[in-house]
């Protein structure tokens, strides 16, 4: 297994922390300058998913398309055809929220390299309320036909799979959140589309985390070992296509299991895992992340702590499902 | 490689063929569009035999016009057009919806050559059209080919296809030409019934669109109208093409139901015969 380097400042006060969608802005940014058939377009809102510095360096290159997020993402499609590789952003519960079916048909049944950049996604949005905080794009997003989606946990990760999405030749969706959240990677950390990492060893649970909620299964592990529980956190970046491999290869390890993601946990990254688990190796299974309700108006960090998305609250949620749960025994 | 240029009496003749075409593969295939397929054959005939610079067998050949088709519930009548083209055989129409077919129900680009964009769900032509003209356009700045669309009129309810209407006048996209197929029919009814959208004209000019009315079932004014909106360079062209829903069919013209029905083959016996006897009259009406 090869060694996953994590920011030696993760479990300090100070450690760096910078907005998911800012390192896209850096991805794209150099993904146009590796490859000058990226084209980006936009529906109003350049600055807030990050895509100015595309537009600055390549004006002739960058498409406003105005409040229009069907047209968006069909123009793209449109451009597709004829030879560009396309970058879509908006606001996810716009994009893919309202352009579901054109991204359906016109990028994935059309087999078009089409990338949907759904930015501001989860209750971390913060005080713009339910409407904004969209907590279904991972289930709409992974149903589809060989889309790729992919949560990237902090922004140089961000960056990577921005550049990575921009070479895979396939309709891809990245999800992005507003708010600055702990970098636990750093520059040297392996980022492959379709690969888990072990961040962390343990042998009572495996931790798996999808996007930022990864850096909090980071902290609830280290609470978890105070109190003498030892976790096993694996980072899921890519929601499809699942590194099976990998997490099997964990949870046969561990024999229990805890997923988080900043979205609805049905059908969404917890609903994948456990689909995986029920065919392959049924494990008991415990999902965090949002209950089938919407999220409402707050500051960021007061709503993820309402509703258990923090470390601090996934711990004793952890405690509680490894104390009264029995692990998977060999030879089920 | 230029292609012959065939008289306005054959690409008449070749209309007609293609209507034939059409009651043929919909009998075959036992479901299927009638009304509008029929009605768009002679637009069809002029954009493929005619008016597009294309090269069937070479399907992505670098320098050709594309054509998207944003109406893909009348795709028979692009099959049939492609296949008298010469993109593929005839014989392969009668596959038409069966399993296994290039020839799906609604276009799918990556089943058959030639086809530039899977659709259906309507309203999303437009805007691919319009994305493959503005890159053209305004990033690889190539003048000398043109992307052509068809949409249909009760597609027009749709706000994705506004939402392309204004994009594309933005960006004066003169090297967009559009069709709408004015037959006045949707699955509920007239279009001023289910939703009213006259002044249609007004409307697409208010988007800084250049427009056009004519006959949809006079070759020459297809062929005229698409060389007047490429001599408009500055802004995008529709062509509002007025055309008669199940035209040579004369028990489906004009009616609705036919829009989303195939014919049984009793029909289709009949229509057969109506169109061989109209294709007599053609000739009468030209020599």
């Amino acid at each position: 297994m090869s060694h996953y380097p994590l920011n030696p400042k993760l479990y300090n006060d100070d450690i760096e922390q910078e907005a998911n969608r800012v390192g896209f802005g850096r991805g794209l940014l150099g993904a146009g300058e590796k490859n000058e058939s990226i084209v980006a377009l936009c529906a109003d809102l350049t600055e807030s998913t990050q895509m100015h510095l595309f537009r600055e360096a390549f004006p002739k290159r960058f498409v406003e398309v105005g409040i229009a997020e069907q047209n968006l993402v069909t123009v793209a499609s449109g451009m597709a055809r004829a030879g560009k590789i396309p970058f879509t952003s908006s606001y996810a519960a716009f994009s893919p929220g309202r352009s579901w079916e054109q991204i359906r048909t016109t990028a994935a049944l059309n087999e078009q390299p089409v990338k949907i950049i759904g930015s501001h996604a989860g209750v971390s949005v913060g005080p713009d309320g339910a409407t904004h905080q969209v907590l279904e794009d991972i289930a709409l997003m992974r149903v589809i036909p060989d889309m790729v989606v992919i949560a990237p946990g902090d922004s140089i990760e961000a960056e990577k799979a921005t550049l990575a999405i921009a070479e895979n030749g396939k309709p891809s969706y990245l999800r992005l959140a507003r708010e600055k959240v702990p970098t636990f990677s750093t520059e040297k950390s392996p980022f492959e589309i379709g690969k888990a990492y072990v961040l962390r060893h343990g042998h009572d649970v495996t931790l798996l985390g999808t996007g930022t909620m990864t850096y909090q299964l980071l902290v609830a592990a280290k609470l978890l070992e105070e109190q003498g529980i030892s976790a096993e956190v694996v980072h899921v970046p890519t929601i499809k296509p699942l590194d099976e491999a990998t997490i099997l290869e964990s949870v046969r390890k561990t024999g229990r299991v805890v997923t988080a993601e900043e979205a609805q946990i049905a059908a969404g990254f917890g609903g994948a895992i456990a689909e995986l688990l029920s065919e392959k190796l049924p494990t008991p299974l415990k999902r965090i992340g949002m209950y089938d309700r919407f999220g409402e108006s707050g500051s960021p960090a007061e709503l993820l702590d309402y509703f258990g998305l923090t470390g601090g609250k996934m711990a004793p949620v952890i405690k509680k499902f490894v104390d009264e749960t029995p692990k998977y025994h060999q030879g089920f | 490689m230029t292609r012959q240029r065939l008289t306005i009496r054959q690409l008449e003749r070749k209309a007609s063929e293609i209507r034939k075409d059409i009651i043929r593969m919909l009998e075959h295939a036992g479901s299927g569009h009638s009304a509008g397929p029929l009605g768009l054959a002679e637009i069809f005939a002029a954009l493929y035999l005619d008016i597009m610079n294309i090269r069937p067998s070479q399907p992505n050949w670098s320098e050709r016009d594309t054509f998207f088709l944003s109406a893909g519930h009348v795709a028979p009548v692009m099959y049939a057009a492609m296949a008298e083209a010469g993109y593929f055989e005839k014989d392969e129409l009668m596959t038409l919806r069966k399993l296994g077919s290039r020839l799906q129900g609604h276009p799918e680009r990556t089943k058959l050559p030639g086809v530039e964009q899977t659709s259906g769900p309507l309203g999303e032509g437009v805007s691919q059209a319009a994305g493959y003209a503005y890159t053209l356009q305004h990033i690889d700045e190539v003048t000398h080919r043109w992307v052509y669309f068809l949409t249909g009129d009760g597609e027009l309810n749709e706000g994705n296809i506004w939402e392309a209407a204004m994009f594309a006048g933005k960006y004066k996209l003169g090297n967009l030409i559009g069709f709408v197929d004015r037959n006045n029919i949707q699955i509920d009814g007239t279009t001023e019934d289910v939703m009213p959208l006259e002044d249609l004209r007004g409307k697409w000019e208010s988007f800084g669109w250049h427009v056009q009315e004519i006959d949809g079932h006079n070759v020459e004014s297809i062929i005229d109208a698409t060389s007047m909106a490429r001599a408009i360079t500055n802004r995008p062209s529709i062509i509002i093409a007025h055309t008669i829903p199940g035209k040579g069919v004369d028990f489906m013209e004009y009616d609705y139901r036919w829009h989303g029905m195939p014919p049984n083959s009793e029909q289709a016996k009949v229509a057969l015969r109506k169109l061989r006897s109209l294709d007599g009259k053609i000739t009468g009406e030209h020599e």
